[in-house]
């Protein structure tokens, strides 16, 4: 902690200097001259984070094992960082060189977070669709002559198995492929849940918009009452309900609570679709219509929602980040999505306590975090993309 | 002055009026369960005389509207009913505080929860008003890509991913802080602020990059009314013009920045407080989720409402308050 | 005058930065401004006159760079200058007066804080005597109660009144330079002429000197002593404001000129007894419970033009959305052909809204940026004439031809791929589509510059002559009138104030609000406002001159 302070106050003197030194070397260029000192101190404090990362990272090459592994986590990340940046930067020139013009143009502006977003959405994409093909064992196939509760880490010394790379869980099913399994559960029960919510937000929030007087009202009201409970909370009590009425009805708890979550989350879609399609309807092209006679059909998928996509569609983004991390926030407190089915959530509450062997078995450590890591992955890749999106066609440099 | 009076009573009238009816919706939803709680609490093989003198005892014979406002001025006189699973819960928590009524078992873990929340607030408005802040000024540098990426990266991952890599990064391998915080009465209050550091630090993250975020926008949307302009080109200093120009006007949309968050706060608190193992209302109410303890669910559900639209409330008003064409009417 | 050269810049390249790209705005223009000097900037919008005056401070916008050039102030160098020298000359030395005064005053401060925090930061004077200070040029601005209204915020203060507090503020420390940047552009004309004679004034009165940058040909002849013409980043010419308004030597400065002599004559008075294509008869309206319009009634003749006249709020556009039944009127009736029409627009039939067609201002709101020309133009025709195929394209064809836009190239084409001037005619095109009776015209020209307009204008003359419509002129430009009306009806807060043929309108007498209003039009002569001060009484103008009505 002191050291810490220290290192601070050092580097304040450090800014001091390198300000003044870059005013004598230049010759007072109006780049040092008008520089405050918090941006001087700033350069000097970003500087020494670099310097320390990289510290860092040779010391999680360092051949004393107990350093290595505590610096292995870090060396993980750095290396993983690095190699998503290239890939990103690779995966935007391949989309330069290759396509219509049309995509070519939209890969020349795009920024790299963007096209690491794309790129990784794409994986996902091929994990959920294939999942079958790549994982080495079912989601629900019990390994026969394989223990249950082999430690992830393949290493045998501590339990481990080679073959099984992240280990078994308590019956004995292989973690790799639960995980490879994953992606095509809980994105696509995710996927699912928000189209949902989009069909019946989208609809209701259009015609709220569209037609207005009592409807609206009467809409509005309506979701303003259902938005003042919090989302995760307002789920957690329509689960209870739903799973007593689960069993009795037959139905399986999942489908419960994709209905659920897409109505919550039913009530932002509306909200949006319903200020978008207004900001459209004050538009004079739509006065135009309705002067002509025309009807409410070919006003709203005519005029209004193709002007509507743009917005449309970065929304979609989001919601399905968010209905993913309800939903996997609800199956990490257990009442999400039920088993057998194979579930990032439900793996991460099952293998956390593996994160405090992380001092002696790093690699046992990493099976709850990749399973969490790739619910983080897959939002932060599409949070990218929206992110882009909107800067796009808002047409703001900001 | 009084224009504003108006405005703040109506929407205090509105904020009560959501809040009844969102009472409404709760024990309406709690009372679409199958079968009644006298099955429940005595499960499957029950007599039917057992179910019907629970039922009397419950008052589930009355109709629906009847109950609901003997719940209503139960929850007013501060009596939220009886947990079902209370021999359970005590033994659950392994706190056996002797506790029989609803309000007994949450009103300590009420207080733990915004102690949590306290803490979390306390660290993370400064430093996200502050970074915003930064971010704005410096908007389009390094700085600012760097805190974007890093912002977007922290709204988009789980809560309870940000708290394994934490507890991975200060507890474990580095041990500063411990993993579980079982903190409980009469701790003291360093031990106990010790305790709560983690979950604390997780919820810091997750509301930091909202807050952050937001303040950053609403700031740049500031820096660029014309009015900013004019203050510049009158020739006053880079500091003058941000505490004197920029800041009055930032009030209201910050104010509001926070109170959303804090908002957003109760929603985070819930997975945290299972992570971390911590007694407050969220886990409390993830507990009586699982084992179906109605009653709890539901007061803890309308603990969180309340809570929720308050905040909202709060974050409205103050926005009204702090609009100098509202305080200075024509 | 003295001779001492206060601006001097000299080959000043200005880039602003869209789609990841630096692109010119401002391309290699020289400026000498002489103390106590004024110098108009006029120019089309994109033209870079703000862009221009700004950077005369030393000041860009975000997003904008001055690429090469020099810039001095009284012999300072403003953009090597350090931060600090540029601040102790901004506000002290040189000031600035925006266009929007409501915009631009912290809404969060009072006037007066306002006003006195140039001079106090700078060291100029004490607060009180700033203070002080102020009231006197309140009062030199001809402010009502200057005394007080300091102390009122800004969204307690009129626009206009709000303008000359600008001015004032700008005054505060004695600068030798104020850059003025559209200072009336969003005032109705009767605010606009007060705002003209206090600013030029003071101007005199303290020998500033001053860039009057302004799009406003008429203004900037009576404010400025030399006029500079900007086009597209490019000077064309500068000159002492007579020549240059007596003798232009620029092709584009004389077709600027040009467009104010556009006029058309008068057709005939229409026989007595012929039914009206358009009748409104006693109309009110009312947005909820506020009423709007009282007893409107005028009538609108085949192949005629009428102009609607009036400053903002006056129930003009109301009018036409009555026409058109968007807003049923709460009492009085719509004749169109001596029909009488149902009020609302939903009951009337497919041939009765077929007759009544209209033209918006923003020609970027009024067409679907997702339709192609081509769809947006054959809606109606298939709509209303049921023309499919073959055949409605040669009608889409016809009409793209009749609006002066060849087919062949434009009816694919999205409306984001065209030009202000060109999308309004793709909007006549779609009224024409129907093809109506009678055409309502709603300010279709202000969103226009100039030369542009003009072309509007021919067009729909043109158009007008070929298929004998009638057109109801919405516009508070009175120019346009000039140019377009036969008839002219003057609105004033929600009532027709006077109605008659246009050369019965243009000449006196008057009734005392159209006496007013066809005064306040800046006129291209360079003595127009002198002559009017000297006319109207120096305390007759703009409000008192209102307030008397």
């Amino acid at each position: 902690m002191i050291w810490f302070v220290a290192a601070l106050v050092g580097m304040a003197a450090v800014a001091w200097g390198f300000r003044f030194a870059g005013q004598a070397v230049t010759g007072n260029a109006p780049k040092f001259r008008d520089m405050p000192y918090g941006v001087a101190y700033g350069y000097v404090l970003g500087v020494a984070v670099l310097a320390w990362l990289v510290w860092a990272y040779t010391q999680g090459r360092s051949p004393d094992q107990a350093i290595a592994n505590k610096f292995f986590f870090l060396r993980i990340a750095i290396e993983g960082f690095i190699i998503f940046a290239i890939a990103a930067w690779l995966f935007r020139l391949l989309g330069r060189s290759v396509g219509t013009s049309g995509t070519k143009k939209l890969f020349r502006s795009m920024p790299l977070t963007a096209s690491f977003g794309i790129l990784t959405i794409l994986i996902y994409a091929i994990f959920a669709l294939f999942a079958g093909v790549i994982a080495p064992y079912g989601q629900e196939q019990i390994i026969p002559g394989v223990a249950a509760n082999v430690i992830p880490g393949g290493d045998p010394t501590l339990g481990g198995n080679p073959d099984f790379p992240l280990g078994t869980d308590q019956i004995g099913r292989d973690i790799l492929s639960r995980l490879i399994y994953g992606a095509q559960n809980t994105v696509g029960i995710a996927f699912a849940t928000t189209v949902l919510a989009f069909l019946l937000g989208g609809t209701f929030g259009f015609l709220a918009a569209t037609l207005g007087g009592w409807l609206d009202q009467l809409l509005s009201r309506t979701v303003d009452v259902l938005m003042a409970i919090p989302s995760l909370i307002f789920a957690l009590l329509l689960m209870t309900i739903a799973s007593v009425w689960a069993p009795e009805l037959g139905i399986p708890l999942t489908v419960f609570m994709v209905v659920i979550i897409a109505v919550i989350d039913s009530t932002r879609v509306y909200r949006l679709a319903r200020a978008v399609g207004q900001n459209i309807v004050v538009m004079d092209y739509i006065e135009a219509a309705k002067l002509r006679g025309e009807g409410l059909g070919y006003l709203v998928f005519k005029e209004i929602l193709p002007n509507a996509t743009a917005p449309l569609l970065a929304e979609f983004g989001l919601r399905f980040c968010f209905v993913f991390l309800t939903i996997a926030a609800l199956s990490f407190l257990g009442v999400g999505i039920q088993p057998p089915l194979a579930d990032w959530g439900t793996m991460v509450r099952d293998l956390g306590g593996f994160v405090n062997f992380a001092q002696f078995a790093p690699m046992a450590a990493t099976a709850p975090l990749l399973a969490a890591g790739a619910i983080a992955l897959l939002t932060v890749a599409v949070n990218f993309v929206v992110d882009w999106m909107l800067q796009k066609s808002s047409g703001l440099k900001e | 002055m009084g224009n504003v009076l108006t405005i703040i009573l109506q929407r205090l009238t509105l904020g009560l009026l959501t809040l009844l009816i969102v009472s409404i919706v709760i024990f309406v939803a709690v009372n679409l369960l199958p079968g009644d709680f006298a099955q429940s609490i005595l499960g499957q093989g029950a007599t039917p005389e057992a179910v019907a003198s629970i039922r009397e005892d419950l008052g589930l014979d009355q109709p629906m509207v009847t109950r609901y406002f003997d719940w209503l001025g139960g929850v007013l006189r501060g009596d939220l009913g009886t947990s079902f699973a209370q021999a359970n819960f005590a033994s659950f928590t392994g706190t056996d505080s002797g506790a029989t009524t609803v309000a007994q078992q949450i009103a300590p873990r009420f207080a733990n929860t915004m102690f949590l929340a306290m803490i979390t607030a306390i660290i993370a408005v400064p430093f996200s008003i502050f970074l915003g802040v930064l971010a704005a000024l410096y908007r389009n540098t390094v700085f600012d890509r760097a805190t974007n990426i890093f912002t977007l990266s922290s709204i988009s991952s789980p809560e309870f991913f940000l708290a394994y890599i934490l507890i991975l990064f200060l507890a474990v391998l580095n041990p500063i802080f411990p993993s579980l915080s079982n903190i409980f009465e009469g701790m003291p209050f360093g031990e106990r602020v010790e305790k709560s550091m983690l979950p604390a630090l997780t919820l810091t993250l997750v509301v930091t990059a909202h807050m952050m975020r937001m303040t950053r926008a609403a700031i740049i949307n500031l820096l660029a009314s014309p009015y900013i302009e004019m203050a510049r080109l009158k020739g006053l200093s880079p500091m003058r013009v941000i505490v004197k120009h920029a800041l009055p006007n930032a009030l209201a949309p910050i104010i509001n920045v926070i109170a959303l968050n804090l908002a957003y706060l109760i929603t985070g608190v819930v997975v945290v407080e299972v992570v971390f193992v911590y007694p407050g209302i969220g886990q409390l109410f993830v507990d009586s989720v699982k084992i179906r303890d109605i009653p709890v669910v539901q007061a803890c559900c309308l603990i969180f409402a309340t809570a929720f639209i308050l905040l909202n409330l709060t974050a409205d008003i103050m926005s009204i308050l702090s609009n100098p064409r509202l305080r200075h009417p024509k | 005058m003295s001779e001492e050269i206060l601006v001097k810049m000299r080959d000043v390249w200005l880039e602003g930065r869209s789609d990841e790209t630096w692109n010119p705005i401002i391309n290699g223009v020289d400026l000498t401004l002489k103390k106590g000097e004024v110098l108009g900037l006029i120019g089309e919008s994109g033209a870079g006159k703000s862009t221009l005056g700004l950077a005369a401070m030393g000041y860009t916008r975000d997003g904008v760079r001055i690429s090469k050039g020099s810039v001095e102030f009284d012999g300072i160098d403003l953009l090597t200058a350090s931060a600090a020298v540029k601040r102790e000359l901004l506000g002290k030395r040189i000031a600035y007066v925006a266009q929007s005064a409501a915009a631009s005053f912290n809404p969060a401060h009072k006037l007066m804080d306002q006003h006195v925090e140039g001079p106090v930061q700078h060291g100029v004077m004490s607060k009180s005597d700033s203070e002080e200070d102020g009231m006197e040029l309140y009062r030199k601005l001809r402010l009502p109660n200057p005394d007080q209204i300091g102390f009122r915020y800004p969204h307690q203060v009129s626009g206009g009144q709000l303008q000359r507090c600008m001015t004032a503020m700008a005054m505060s420390c004695r600068p030798d330079l104020i850059i003025f940047d559209e200072p009336t552009t969003a005032l109705d004309v009767t605010t606009q002429i007060e705002v003209l004679a206090s600013i030029r004034d003071i101007v005199e009165q303290f020998n500033t000197a001053a860039i009057y940058i302004t799009h406003d040909l008429a203004v900037v002849a009576q404010m400025a002593d030399t006029i500079k013409v900007l086009l597209k980043g490019d000077e064309v010419e500068t000159a002492d404001t007579r020549t240059m308004l007596s003798a232009p030597t620029q092709e584009y400065t004389k077709s600027l000129w040009a467009v104010r002599s556009f006029e058309r004559p008068q057709k005939p008075a229409v026989q007595t007894g012929s039914v009206p294509v358009v009748s409104v008869q006693n109309v009110d309206a009312s947005y909820g419970t506020v009423p709007v319009l009282h007893d409107v009634s005028f009538d609108m003749h085949e192949g005629r033009t009428v102009a609607v006249v009036g400053e903002s709020g006056s129930g003009k556009s109301t009018t036409a959305r009555c026409i058109t039944g968007l807003l049923p009127p709460k009492a009085g009736q719509i004749l169109v052909d001596g029909e009488v029409m149902p009020p609302d627009y939903r009951k009337r039939s497919k041939d009765q809204l077929r007759q009544v067609q209209m033209i918006y201002q923003m020609a970027d709101t009024a067409l679907n940026p997702r339709m192609s020309i081509g769809q947006i133009i054959a809606r109606p025709v298939e709509f209303y004439l049921g023309l499919k195929g073959a055949e409605k394209r040669k009608r889409v064809d016809a009409l793209l031809e009749q609006i002066e836009l060849e087919p062949s190239q434009y009816y694919h084409r999205l409306p984001s791929e065209l030009s202000g001037g060109q999308k309004q005619r793709i909007g006549i095109a779609r009224a024409l589509a129907a093809e109506p009776k009678f055409i309502i015209c709603d300010e279709v020209t202000s969103a226009l510059d100039q030369l542009v307009a003009e072309g509007i204008l021919r067009l729909l003359a043109r158009l007008q002559d070929e298929l004998s419509l009638t057109y109801m002129f919405i516009t508070h430009d009175l120019a346009t009138v000039r140019a377009i009306a036969d008839e002219v009806v003057v609105m004033k807060d929600g009532r027709v104030v006077e109605q008659g043929p246009k050369t019965e309108m243009f000449t006196p007498p008057h009734h005392a609000y159209t006496d007013l209003l066809l005064s306040s039009v800046p006129q291209m002569d360079p003595d127009w406002l002198t002559n009017l001060l000297a006319e109207r009484g120096v305390d007759n103008i703009g409000d008192a001159a209102v307030d008397k009505m």
